[in-house]
């Protein structure tokens, strides 16, 4: 029981993480139709970005308390990850739209591949890895030898991401940039012929993505203390999963498939088989891809003869 | 009066809980041509995808008869068997040809089943068996056939998508043709067309009507063309047949007539009691 | 020119120097922090950060000069000399009669050069040197080469986003690996020496079935979710080869593979082999000039076979699927049967693919199967332009070659030092190349289709007519 519990925390943090990701994913298929392959090396950047933030407040600028070195770590990353994302949708997106289909998605790949070997050219293949930081736990339970602890780390990567759903939910949902953002997802001409300004709002919504994205970078660091080049791919597939599981398009959907697979891929771990967890990730995305494509939050698409 | 190759039998068609077809019962005459007129939104398009097996009805009966007694119940068929062995072709509202490909292989690949046995599932085709290669000739001839009756034989090596859009909705035409079928639905063949050339189409469906026994049935807006050459209208407003009979009838007919042109004010719930909303 | 009302235009000088003061500070805010530091070990094996300004400000520098130069040629030349040198390079500098008959000659003497490659490297190289260039640079190239001709049915050909082809690629090798290392010892010892030659159509028919069971989950998914989930399937296949190691020997791999023989005598040293048998002193050069001429013919047959399915209903249905499904199914085209038929043929080419690869190597494990190598053979098919042989020839020999090439600048080392290492650069450049070439040509290198029958002449279809595949 104890474990349940303990993988339980685990899984939603896990999970939480992911979900920052999604929302990446979803916003920028809902309004360009587009999977953004490049989007989980972003993320892999945010945590080189955060990675360096962080050892030069701490060892240069000898910033003492954890909390205000965090802060910083975190709107350094947003700002500089939303600067690469933004860019890349101008170079290698943007040429794109409206043309071939399949030319973004090879763009995009291509994107993926210079993001991480770009950072492994660099910074070097090895692992970084940075010491401990915010290691204070709660003891919830020491029942039967076995800890069940919340870590602060814990704590934080939730409370964050709970933060950053309402927020950016609330700014979809009321504000001018979100109607625009559900215009362009609708019709984007039509939105253009009413004074849109669809080029801006697409390059918002790729920044929005990437700001959240470099959350979950930082928190990532945080939370495991190692990063390195290849971190972009698998995390990202997974995040994928997690947005169409929770509906393509959708915003809490993203967030609760984030939770789903973190937990899924946590309980998988502890009571299957470690080696195969990213399998079932993977198995469960083509599952949820032929048989379920609108995810759990989201609407079925009937085609029109 | 000829027997009736296509029978439409209760068709009811739901969308979640929208109703677009509600009940609907009629039928088409061998060698005759059916029109199914009505106002944008009557369902007439859903009809057709149900009758041609993209959508699948939510109740009701569609009975293929064909010239030798055989029958084939559409409803249980999948779309592409209705066009291979049902013999029921279809063009589209939005033209959808193979604009990639030129106005020639459009139409070869409308003889995809027949070349398909000839070259032994491409064993032989590929073996290079001279009974593939008279095949293919035997389906170009009859490509240049239908390119000539369309007047579309010097464009046949040209890309699809570089004819004008009267010559595409000729190819479409051109192409459903090429199947062979028994009975040929034209959605909305008439739209964009101008009068000249919604003349040429008369003749064309008619030529096609008389020379081939293919009986049609249409969806069409353009008056023009359904009175014309039409030998019998059914009309739908709001999924459900408010009339069915000869165009003169039809034409005549006060529920028609309210549904296209709308009554004023005052005679509102009296329309609507007659017609039975 | 302005008009007399308006107001007066920057100068073109003043205008890049704008842009390309703003893409420098861009430029400083997208390199920045990853060029500007960077993290290593110290002494004591801890993590630091390093600062490294003079590698930022030459990026930025290049940058900068780019934009301005970029900037300057769009204000000075007109937009459509831009487009045509964009869309021609110096082809269209060539005279129409000249352009026939190098589009004519191209293919036969890209045949005869191809057959006596081998011959020219040994009589320039000698003996030990031209191991490499026909195996690295030959044999690899020629490799992919068939990967692609084999993806360009499915995606090319039949417009379905397979981005899992890798996948068959596996099947293929450790088809070939397991039955020749456990299964013919075991049963038939004395078969050993033919091995390869048996095992590569029982290869093909392998991956032709997993090609048809990899397809049909996927019949009802169109464009980016077949892609993704084509993906998944790749990825899931390596997964399993990784862990499932009493199946596959997981990470280590299988090993002591046999090499293919001379249809029966093995190139080896003994008097049996395959030199002492023609009278040859025995070098390694023999097997490998081999292997060369097999993976020849078996590209070759790739891209025939691929050649007249395309002159024949199965694949003008294909090429039809791509344009429009539902069109398809209104002409009584069974597309179920399309698709997989399509995934079938591709996927056996990429078993061919993968069981010569093995024979080759001598050694397999699952990192030779890994996403980015389906990616770059998807790249390869895209950027030659979908359906064309030899476009996407093309590609390969410049993608594959252009990157293997780098390994042999070992000159650069005389400028930036002896840490610098090319090598590492190949994938870089091969990213920023697939997203250049996407940019500025989406269809790909060769950009038009040859109608594949014709009622009075033969004539290409430019591909802006041409729909992409839906899936």
């Amino acid at each position: 029981m104890e474990v349940f519990f303990q993988q339980l925390i685990n899984g939603v943090t896990l999970g939480s993480i992911y979900g920052l990701i999604a929302i990446g994913y979803t916003m920028v298929f809902g309004i360009i139709g587009m999977v953004n392959f490049s989007h989980g090396d972003v993320f892999m950047v945010s945590t080189f970005i955060a990675l360096i933030a962080l050892m030069i407040l701490t060892t240069w600028l000898g910033v003492g308390s954890i909390l205000i070195a965090l802060m910083i770590v975190l709107i350094v990353a947003m700002v500089f990850t939303s600067l690469v994302s933004w860019t890349i949708e101008r170079v290698a997106y943007r040429p794109l739209r409206g043309s071939f289909r399949l030319a973004p998605l090879i763009s995009a790949i291509g994107m993926s591949i210079v993001l991480s070997n770009f950072v492994q050219v660099a910074q070097g293949p090895r692992n970084k890895a940075i010491d401990p930081i915010l290691n204070n736990v709660f003891v919830l339970s020491a029942a039967g030898g076995y800890q069940v602890t919340l870590s602060y780390k814990q704590i934080l990567i939730v409370v964050v991401t709970a933060a950053l759903l309402a927020v950016f939910w609330w700014v979809v949902a009321k504000t001018p940039l979100g109607r625009a953002q559900r215009a362009c997802e609708q019709d984007r001409k039509m939105a253009a012929l009413l004074g849109v300004d669809v080029d801006r709002t697409i390059s918002i919504t790729f920044v929005m993505g990437a700001a959240l994205a470099a959350v979950a970078g930082t928190l990532y660091l945080v939370y495991y203390g190692v990063v390195n080049f290849s971190d972009g791919f698998t995390p990202g597939v997974k995040a994928f999963t997690a947005a169409v599981l929770g509906g393509i398009g959708s915003l809490p959907g993203a967030v609760l498939g984030g939770l789903l697979i973190g937990l899924i891929e946590v309980f998988w771990s502890a009571y299957f088989s470690v080696e195969y967890k990213d399998v079932a990730a993977f198995s469960i995305l083509a599952i949820v891809l032929i048989f379920m494509p609108q995810g759990i939050l989201g609407r079925p698409d009937v085609e029109k003869v | 009066m000829s027997e009736a190759i296509l029978s439409v039998e209760h068709l009811t068609m739901r969308f979640g809980g929208l109703i677009a077809v509600n009940d609907l019962s009629f039928e088409a005459r061998r060698g005759e041509i059916t029109a199914v007129i009505g106002p944008n939104g009557a369902g007439k398009t859903t009809v057709f995808n149900c009758i041609t097996g993209f959508y699948k009805p939510s109740q009701g009966r569609i009975t293929m008869r064909h010239a030798d007694g055989r029958t084939h119940l559409l409803e249980r068929l999948p779309d592409f068997r209705i066009a291979q062995v049902a013999k029921v072709a279809r063009t589209f509202q939005n033209i959808r040809l193979f604009s990639g490909m030129t106005v020639l292989e459009n139409l070869l690949v409308a003889q995809h089943n027949p070349l398909m046995s000839a070259s032994g599932w491409s064993i032989g085709g590929i073996l290079g068996l001279p009974s593939y290669g008279r095949a293919e000739r035997r389906a170009i001839e009859k490509a240049a056939y239908w390119l000539d009756k369309c007047g579309l034989t010097d464009r046949a090596d040209d890309p699809a998508g570089d004819l004008s859009y009267g010559p595409q909705r000729a190819l479409e035409i051109a192409r459903a043709m090429c199947t062979d079928p028994e009975l040929l639905c034209l959605d909305e063949p008439a739209a964009g067309l101008n009068p000249r050339e919604s003349l040429v189409l008369n003749d064309l469906l008619r030529f096609i009507r008389k020379e081939h026994g293919t009986s049609l049935l249409l969806i069409e807006h353009d008056m023009s063309v359904v009175m014309e050459i039409s030998d019998h209208v059914v009309v739908l407003d709001y999924g459900i047949k408010i009339s069915d009979g000869a165009p003169a009838a039809v034409r005549e007919d006060p529920k028609v007539i309210a549904a296209y042109l709308g009554v004023d004010d005052s005679e509102v719930e009296k329309v609507e009691a007659e017609v039975g909303l | 020119m302005p008009l007399d009302t308006a107001p007066a235009a920057p100068s073109p000088v003043a205008r890049a120097m704008k842009d390309a003061l703003f893409a420098a500070i861009i430029a400083v805010g997208v390199f920045g922090p990853l060029l500007a530091f960077k993290t290593t070990q110290d002494m004591q094996n801890r993590l630091i950060v390093e600062p490294r300004w003079d590698l930022l400000a030459v990026v930025v520098l290049l940058v900068w000069a780019g934009r301005f130069l970029l900037s300057l040629w769009r204000s000075r030349v007109q937009p459509e000399t831009t487009a045509a040198i964009g869309s021609h390079l110096l082809w269209g500098l060539v005279p129409p009669t000249v352009r026939v008959v190098i589009r004519n000659g191209l293919p036969p003497a890209a045949l005869v050069a191809l057959f006596v490659y081998p011959m020219m490297i040994l009589s320039l190289t000698g003996g030990s040197g031209a191991l490499k260039w026909i195996d690295n640079f030959g044999i690899q190239i020629l490799i992919y080469v068939m990967l692609a001709w084999g993806l360009n049915i499915v995606v090319g050909l039949a417009g379905l986003l397979d981005l899992g082809y890798v996948a068959f690629y596996a099947v293929g090798a450790y088809a070939y690996a397991l039955i020749a290392t456990k299964v013919i010892p075991a049963t038939f010892p004395g078969l050993g020496v033919w091995a390869f030659w048996i095992c590569l159509p029982i290869a093909g028919i392998l991956a032709a079935f997993w090609g048809v069971l990899l397809g049909f989950p996927v019949l009802r998914l169109r464009g980016d979710y077949l892609a993704i989930v084509t993906l998944a399937f790749g990825e899931i296949i390596r997964l399993v080869l990784i862990n499932w190691t009493a199946f596959s020997n997981g990470y280590e791999g299988i090993s002591t593979i046999p090499r293919p023989s001379f249809f029966g005598v093995p190139f080896n040293a003994s008097d049996s082999g395959f030199a002492a048998r023609f009278g040859f002193e025995f070098s390694p050069v023999h097997r490998t000039i081999f292997l060369y001429y097999v993976i020849v013919c078996l590209a070759l047959l790739t891209a025939w076979v691929s050649n007249r399915l395309r002159k024949l209903p199965v694949g003008r249905a294909w090429e039809a699927l791509r344009e429009d499904e539902i069109a398809c199914r209104s002409l009584g085209i069974n597309t179920v049967n399309t698709k997989l038929t399509a995934f079938a043929i591709g996927a056996m080419f990429g078993g061919f693919a993968g069981s010569f690869f093995a024979a080759r190597q001598g050694f397999i494990s699952p990192e030779s199967f890994t996403f980015m190598e389906s990616a770059v053979i998807l790249a390869i098919v895209v950027l030659g332009g979908m359906g064309s042989l030899i476009g996407t020839a093309i590609a390969a020999v410049a993608m594959i070659g252009g990157t293997e090439l780098l390994r042999e600048l070992d000159w650069l080392k005389a400028i930036f030092g002896n840490d610098f290492d090319p090598a590492q650069y190949r994938m870089l450049i091969f990213g920023l190349a697939m997203v250049a070439i996407m940019v500025w040509k989406p269809r790909g290198f060769v950009s038009t289709r040859m109608p594949t029958a014709f009622l009075k002449s033969r004539r290409a279809v430019s591909s802006d007519h041409v729909k992409e595949g839906h899936g």
